[in-house]
């Protein structure tokens, strides 16, 4: 798998495929049993601690829930990084929230608590965390469940737009097949661990797979069967 | 019957490899009290939350304990027509060992087990993996203030637990009983001595702090990040701590007292 610099890469699969899994490997926060990775010519799990938080600086990662600090209001969230990292003065971080927070459209709701946004603007602050160091990298969770039509759309559009204006990389971990493909400019389908097929997304619409077809299309039946592996079903319903 | 066995072994390889894993966390502590001790603001939030809230709850249970001590003791004693010595026995009592095996029992349940309902719940909600991946290093930021607030606060809270504890003896005692005030204290200064009984009562509370503090933080960095793991999690702080305190108590009260 080759994450290109400057695009945004989707990685897309059922529940339960390794998805989220794989992130936390590049992040470091899981070791694998096999195999490597490298983020930006560094080996992730061979590096020391420090080295391996030296690279997280360059890494944003947006959780599914959002991950912000409960105890602190949005401002203080979005400040976190830069007060743990920086020696900025206020002055200067209080410039940089602002405008972070009006990247994602939140900047008057710097005052509110993590408690009183909704699903979508937890995520958009989470976001302008994740940006809040100049990351070269951010990482999506799922970053659509959940959402209704309007947060989706705000998403998928700043997802696109922090990517092109920052000129990041970003890797979307989704099964909104839809969203995730209007942004993606490159997919890789995974499946048990595995990636069963890759390409764009005008590609894999037209792929030969037949388990690719069925999980872009929705299928409820195919490569994937709609029945949990049972014993037959006459001899089932004659207790057999 | 194998099965049986074969339950017992694996129980007692999950026991030490829990423990292995606890102290590995202590030591990740541990080398992290450096760059907790140069940003003191994260220790005064945590001293705050686990010792000053903690504070109400030992002053009405230390008046309790102190009052119940001098009652009972008073009619023992008066049986030996001992009463005079009524200040000694109850001052004995709470410094020895009431002040910080009770402190410390309240202190498990009151703010043991909110630092492990907050560390889980944190875990929980992402917010450690989150700080992980902003390369903050959860244990140095969220772990080792809540310990040295813990460490910190607990022989404070036992001290103030015997302190009060006292009084309520003397508002029974003296008060209530008709005991003479200035045996009570004379008594009680002429035989509560600093170093064995005061500096030791202060060594248990020390250790304690340390076994409750440790044990409720390394219950919430390790609970199953479920709300049904976390309450598990918040019970085994409560239940653990207990039988700790008390098991440790034997040990240093033997260790300390056992000559006499």
């Amino acid at each position: 798998m080759d994450i290109q610099r400057g695009k945004v890469t989707a990685i897309m699969g059922p529940s339960g495929t390794g998805k989220t899994t794989l992130l936390k490997l590049i992040g470091g926060q899981l070791r694998p049993s096999a195999g490597f990775i490298e983020v930006d010519g560094q080996d992730v799990h061979k590096l020391k601690h420090a080295k391996l938080y030296e690279l997280r600086k360059k890494m944003g990662m947006l959780f599914q829930s959002g991950a912000l600090l409960t105890d602190i209001s949005v401002f203080e969230n979005v400040a976190f990084p830069l007060r743990e990292h920086t020696k900025l003065p206020e002055s200067l971080i209080r410039h940089l929230v602002l405008m972070k927070l009006q990247a994602v459209g939140l900047r008057g709701a710097r005052d509110l608590m993590p408690a009183e946004l909704s699903g979508g603007m937890a995520r958009r602050v989470a976001l302008a965390r994740a940006i809040a160091l100049d990351p070269m990298m951010i990482m999506y969770d799922e970053p659509f469940t959940g959402q209704d039509p309007i947060s989706m759309g705000v998403l998928v559009q700043l997802i696109k737009v922090v990517n092109d204006a920052l000129g990041l990389s970003s890797i979307v971990v989704s099964h909104d097949v839809e969203e995730t493909c209007a942004i993606a400019d490159y997919v890789y389908l995974v499946s048990n661990g595995k990636v069963v097929d890759h390409g764009s997304p005008a590609d894999l619409a037209q792929s030969d797979s037949s388990w690719s077809q069925q999980f872009m299309r929705g299928m409820a039946d195919g490569p994937v069967p709609f029945h949990y592996a049972a014993k037959a079903y006459a001899n089932d319903l004659l207790g057999l | 019957m194998i099965e049986y066995f074969q339950r017992l072994g694996a129980r007692s390889f999950g026991m030490f490899e829990r423990l292995g894993r606890g102290t590995v966390f202590f030591i990740n502590i541990v080398l992290s009290i450096p760059s907790v001790l140069i940003r003191p603001r994260l220790l005064v939030a945590q001293l705050y939350s686990v010792g000053v809230l903690s504070f109400s709850l030992i002053v009405i249970a230390g008046l309790f304990v102190g009052m119940v001590l001098a009652l009972q003791g008073f009619y023992t004693l008066s049986d030996f027509g001992a009463e005079g010595m009524l200040g000694v026995m109850v001052a004995a009592s709470l410094v020895r060992e009431l002040g910080p095996v009770v402190a410390a029992l309240l202190f498990a349940g009151r703010a043991g087990s909110a630092l492990t309902a907050e560390i889980g719940l944190m875990k929980a909600t992402e917010q450690l993996s989150g700080m992980e991946m902003m390369a903050v290093d959860p244990v140095a930021r969220v772990i080792t203030p809540r310990f040295l607030a813990g460490l910190i606060s607990m022989p404070l809270l036992a001290t103030i637990f015997s302190a009060i504890g006292i009084l309520g003896g003397y508002f029974i005692g003296v008060g209530l009983l008709g005991i003479d005030e200035g045996g009570y204290w004379s008594q009680m200064q002429a035989k509560i001595d600093f170093s064995q009984d005061i500096i030791n009562g202060l060594i248990k509370s020390i250790v304690f702090g340390w076994v409750v503090t440790w044990i409720a933080v390394f219950e919430g960095y390790d609970a199953i990040p479920t709300s049904e793991g976390v309450s598990r999690a918040t019970t085994r702080t409560v239940v653990h701590s207990a039988f700790a305190v008390l098991l440790l108590d034997f040990i240093l009260t033997a260790l300390m007292f056992g000559d006499i």
